[in-house]
């Protein structure tokens, strides 16, 4: 497919000419914007070397590193437990015992609907747990009933045929499920559960809430520090780039987990595509 | 039970706060939505990157630490505006970058042969996105622009830990009361269903009168 869009034309000479001068207007606009910014960053004295120096010490850059560790720990501790969940859950909706069924239904739908904030504060002051447990338990609940839905999606979208010749060999319904349809599952599935667990590392600041000593705090602790006059920018300005390259990572990989499955030659000699009409936009593949 | 009825306009409060700046921020989050959309399609390069760099970068975000650098961090530029704001700033600009993507999705679905047509009628872009695709994309999108909206009332939950007056806030206050912290969150969740299953039931009328499947 050539990179051409439906949306315009091929742009002639003219319109190159326009579509250049929007483009520079454009960026001399974005441009003006960021310089604006960085006057009154400048402005306001945020590059001074008083509100930069507390980063050059070994102890807050320790209390920094503490701050990201307990992030992880808390990132790494949710995404098991809500997976196990996840499977838990999922396992109970695809049960053929109805009670199963509405219980496992009736959860998923709760802690769907539920901010995960209000979990969190839930087991934070109405149970009086530790912060770290509170975090966890919160992420856990929601993330897990979020990758159970996941879970069960990816059961159904597996071909029906492959189910009915597992039944056909003679496999018993924990066989047909844990050899044959959860694999091909997980693997459809995997770049939305790698998105899900953006959205775990993500949750993990609001630990911040409820003083749970990670990243976020550490930063909160250095930036209201009198002797560095107050380098509040200067943390945002270390702490964000940290956080968003983490949740990035992440995405890129499933990102590039997607890609290779739609490059699969496996997948490819499946199903191939029927002719169809193209997309609006360059490079789009049409939603599922 | 009597902690929702003593304190039935402390809740009633937390919850039009909370109904509030979910409005404001699904307003702001679909207009800079819809134009970032707009962008990452249009035939300009500058804009293109903007809005690609925009999405990008929003939606790796922690909303807790938007909240944190927006409404801590833009005071110290002099610009001082009440937190509720400040809140819906962030909570508008952190959602538009989901229904961006979710607008750029469905303009996907409309046919190829719509935007061939309305170019052969000499429309411009600006003609052909607003005029042809937009409004075709827009029924497709309905469910997943709804279950964004949803995650941005749930959201808003963040703000009342940064001092803006919303449901999940009213713990704190009922706690010093010493009323049952168990109920008073109940009723809390209460709440937050409440919010939840109205915008899920408006989509769903929305969905059945104008909704296309593709």
């Amino acid at each position: 497919m050539t990179a051409t869009t439906a949306l315009y034309d091929v742009p002639g000479p003219h319109s190159k000419r326009r579509h250049r001068l929007y483009g520079a207007a454009a960026t001399v606009v974005i441009l003006a914007v960021l310089a604006w910014v960085g006057y009154l960053l400048v402005d306001t004295g945020q590059f001074s070397s008083r509100k930069w120096t507390p980063f050059a010490y070994v102890g807050i850059q320790k209390l920094l590193l503490e701050g990201l560790g307990n992030t992880l720990k808390a990132f790494a501790c949710a995404a098991v437990l809500s997976l196990v969940l996840g499977a838990v859950l999922a396992a109970g909706r695809l049960s053929d015992h109805a009670p199963v069924r509405w219980v496992s239904t009736l959860l998923v739908e709760f802690f769907r609907a539920m901010p995960v904030l209000v979990m969190i504060f839930f087991v934070y002051v109405a149970l009086k747990a530790e912060p770290l447990y509170a975090l966890i338990t919160g992420l856990t609940l929601y993330n897990g009933s979020v990758l159970a839905e996941v879970f069960r999606a990816g059961v159904h979208s597996v071909d029906r045929g492959q189910r009915e010749a597992a039944y056909a060999l003679g496999m018993r319904k924990t066989q047909v499920m844990t050899y044959v349809l959860v694999p091909q599952a997980v693997r459809a599935m995997l770049p939305t559960i790698i998105s899900q667990l953006v959205v775990a590392l993500k949750d993990t600041s609001l630990g911040f809430l409820i003083t749970y000593e990670e990243f976020l705090h550490a930063g909160k602790l250095i930036a209201s520090n009198l002797d560095y006059d107050l380098p509040f920018i200067p943390v945002v300005m270390i702490v964000s780039p940290i956080y968003i390259g983490m949740c990035m990572l992440l995405s890129w990989c499933a990102y590039r987990v997607a890609k290779r499955q739609r490059k699969s030659l496996k997948t490819d000699a499946v199903d191939v595509n029927a002719p169809e009409p193209g997309t609006l936009l360059p490079g789009a593949q049409q939603q599922r | 039970m009597n902690v929702l009825t003593d304190n039935f306009s402390l809740y009633g409060e937390g919850l039009l706060g909370t109904v509030e700046l979910t409005v404001l921020a699904s307003l702001l989050a679909l207009v800079a939505g819809v134009l970032m959309a707009a962008f990452r399609v249009a035939p300009v390069g500058s804009l293109r990157v903007f809005g690609t760099v925009w999405v990008m970068v929003l939606r790796n975000t922690p909303l807790t630490l938007l909240f944190f650098a927006v409404l801590l961090g833009l005071p110290r530029f002099g610009v001082v505006l009440p937190f509720k704001v400040f809140a819906v700033l962030a909570l508008g600009c952190y959602t538009s970058a989901f229904i961006c993507e979710a607008v750029r999705s469905g303009i996907n679905t409309v046919p190829v042969g719509q935007g061939e047509a309305a170019r052969s009628l000499g429309m411009t872009f600006s003609q052909t996105l607003g005029d042809v695709v937009l409004p075709q994309a827009f029924r497709t999108v309905i469910p997943p622009v709804g279950s964004t909206l949803i995650a941005l009332a749930k959201n808003s939950a963040i703000a009342g830990s940064f001092s803006v007056v919303e449901l999940l806030g009213t713990y704190k206050t009922l706690n010093e009361l010493g009323y049952s912290i168990i109920w008073t969150f109940v009723w809390i969740a209460v709440g937050y269903l409440i919010v939840t299953l109205t915008i899920s039931a408006l989509f769903n009328v929305l969905e059945k009168r104008w909704g296309v499947p593709r």
